[in-house]
């Protein structure tokens, strides 16, 4: 093994290891304050072309939320709810006061989702897919922001590096996969982007109540 | 050097399988997500009485691998009950799901009233 690889690796460690700890540039003071167990995750908004957009994100918003140690409302059904109050859309449903939402929920906070980019986006010769969203979680009982934040991935992840990082072709092989099982190339690419958006991890939220790492982590 | 030419790869290798954010997940995930899309995006592909099915088979195979099901899964399968006509199912359903997850009363007994309606 060269010496090159091996200072390679221990660059990698490190940067691995900050990555994970730091917390740094994030304001948590209202997140730790307002302490929310529950969150009710509202049908998103669209600003792309693509009408899947908001279904996809519905569907692969729960589980990096509910890993991360939160109650998650049952989307689907929240979604139903606002129909039958005589609300279909997402704009109006991202309307609804604090006060509507506590009284028929009882949730802790809200999170309102906004997805900006879905599905195939040509650049030059090679074409990608692609799903970017923004996310503002709302504290439904003090009305405070407690986080906001977006993320994006890509199914071209894995080509930049020539296909050699690791992560990048485990991630290009498992879009692909699921993709040829599905047809909306975005919905296996939404999943990428839900975790990297709603994980507990640096920048991201803080881990809820139900996590291992409950108040573990400072949060700045 | 030579562990650490044994150790470093090795080391590196479970970090990045393992993971910061990655740990043993709090939940077992069946269909539930799926399920969500495919009420929208293939309507009318899987019938209710199939994504019951399924939903039904999710909590078969958490209970034998004893793990827990997500928030939502419980609930989800209540209301697929309700637009089935299969009322007492679907309270139990949400029921279930209230046990669970306490911070989902408040909606539940919602969603319970509804369905006694």
């Amino acid at each position: 093994m060269s010496r090159i690889f091996c200072r390679l690796i221990l660059v990698s460690l490190v940067m691995l290891i900050t990555a994970c700890a730091s917390n740094k540039g994030y304001d948590y003071s209202a997140f730790i304050q307002n302490k929310p167990r529950s969150i009710l995750v509202l049908p998103p908004l669209n600003t792309s072309p693509d009408v899947r957009a908001p279904y996809s994100m519905m569907a692969t918003v729960t589980r990096p939320l509910a890993e991360s140690g939160y109650y998650v409302f049952p989307v689907a059904l929240v979604d139903q709810t606002f129909r039958e109050n005589g609300m279909s859309e997402p704009g109006e449903m991202h309307q609804a006061s604090a006060a509507k939402l506590s009284e028929v929920f009882g949730a802790d906070a809200v999170l309102y989702i906004t997805v900006n980019e879905y599905g195939a986006k040509y650049v030059l010769v090679d074409s990608q897919v692609v799903v970017s969203a923004s996310a503002r979680l709302v504290d439904l009982r003090s009305g405070q922001q407690l986080w906001e934040g977006k993320a994006s991935a890509s199914n071209a992840e894995g080509r930049d590096s020539g296909g050699t990082g690791l992560a990048g072709i485990l991630i290009t092989a498992l879009i692909r996969q699921v993709a040829n099982n599905l047809g909306d190339q975005g919905y296996p690419i939404a999943r990428i982007t839900s975790d990297r958006l709603l994980s507990a991890r640096h920048g991201g939220l803080l881990p809820g109540p139900r996590s291992p790492d409950y108040q573990k982590v400072v949060g700045n | 050097m030579m562990t650490m030419r044994h150790l470093l790869p090795a080391l590196l290798a479970t970090l990045i399988t393992t993971g910061c954010a990655t740990r043993s997940s709090l939940y077992q995930w069946g269909s539930y997500e799926n399920q969500v899309y495919a009420m929208y995006a293939d309507q009318g592909k899987t019938s209710p009485q199939e994504q019951i099915a399924q939903l039904e088979a999710d909590i078969e195979k958490a209970r034998a691998a004893n793990k827990a099901l997500p928030p939502g899964h419980y609930a989800h399968l209540g209301y697929l009950y309700f637009q089935t006509g299969r009322r007492e199912q679907a309270i139990a359903s949400f029921e279930t799901e209230e046990r669970l997850f306490p911070e989902a009363r408040p909606y539940m007994t919602r969603l319970i009233a509804r369905a006694k309606q």
